[in-house]
């Protein structure tokens, strides 16, 4: 079994409002020295049998196409065994 | 003679009733389409609704952009078909590529629904040509994921080629770049809208009637066969 993890973050230059209102409440919890927080996705995919390099190619793929949308977000993709 | 314009529902769609009924009172024949659909049912135009199709899980629009009969609505929208995306069905249209952009989440986080003023800046294009330019419209807009962004380049490029076909006026509710409330692509067949025109076409519910002129345009530019700029 192999796990397939995909982070998917927005652009830098992208407005993060989330991320701006989780940097809001983290001043009121107490914690100072915060200067920015960017929200993100995080997909494991599962996979069983072995990871070729053509279902790596897919799965890159499907992360450009379906969980991740290139004209505001970013994606990477790690294979962890 | 009248066209068939064709309202497509998936799951999680508030508003293809009204779509339909702003077909109908403009005078189109409103064709109910549904997200399984592997054919279009001869329609000549399409309006993707507002709502929250698919939960708006993902992203809104993600998981829409691949129901079956978006394959087929992408490839006529390429041959030239009239698309009309409102709200969510701009959302679906940005994630399909059919329109450039994004749409995010409202800069003030919270969910807004109020009557919005409009500026109509396009009357060239399937869905707009009943409107003048400069004419200010006003129609109900509801959306928590309404800011339009894209880079700059495309921005400037949008505005260059007069494809911005709305803009916030007075306030700009959600935090949309330039104020944009509506673009269209270069063939001028598929526009993108935030606001709802479908719930101003009717005196009895809605603020106005300035709606129905995306429904009675498209109309026009199918029984005078100007859908796409030539």
């Amino acid at each position: 079994m192999v796990r397939i993890v995909v982070d998917v973050k927005l652009k830098p230059e992208i407005l993060d409002p989330q991320g701006r209102a989780v940097l809001g409440a983290l001043g009121r919890l107490g914690l100072s020295g915060v200067s920015d927080v960017r929200q993100g996705k995080q997909f494991v995919l599962t996979i069983d049998g072995e990871v070729t390099d053509e279902k790596l190619a897919q799965i890159n793929h499907i992360a450009e196409t379906l969980l991740s949308n290139p004209v505001i977000e970013d994606f990477t993709v790690q294979v962890q065994k | 003679m009248t066209a068939r314009v064709g309202v497509v529902t998936f799951p999680g769609s508030l508003d293809d009733q009204d779509a339909v009924r702003a077909v109908s009172i403009a005078g189109g024949d409103a064709v109910s389409l549904w997200h399984g659909d592997a054919n279009l049912h001869g329609v000549d135009a399409v309006v993707l609704p507002g709502g929250f199709s698919y939960g708006d899980y993902l992203r809104c629009g993600a998981i829409a952009r691949f129901a079956p009969v978006m394959e087929k609505i992408i490839e006529a929208a390429r041959e030239g078909m009239p698309v009309l995306g409102i709200c969510n069905g701009f959302q679906i249209l940005c994630e399909s590529h059919l329109l450039p952009g994004a749409l995010t989440r409202n800069d003030h986080l919270h969910f807004i629904c109020r009557d919005q003023k409009l500026k109509i800046e396009n009357n060239s294009s399937a869905w707009t040509r009943d409107y003048a330019v400069g004419q200010e419209i006003v129609a109900p807009l509801k959306n928590g994921e309404g800011g339009f962004v894209a880079d700059d380049y495309t921005l400037d490029q949008l505005e260059a080629e007069g494809r911005v076909i709305a803009r916030y006026l007075d306030l700009n509710p959600n935090g949309s770049r330039r104020d944009i409330a509506g673009i269209c692509n270069e063939a001028g067949n598929v526009v993108g809208l935030m606001p709802h025109p479908e719930h101003a076409v009717e005196e009895l519910t809605g603020p106005t009637t300035d709606g129905l002129g995306f429904f009675t345009s498209v109309l026009t530019s199918l029984l005078s066969g100007q859908a796409v700029n030539a």
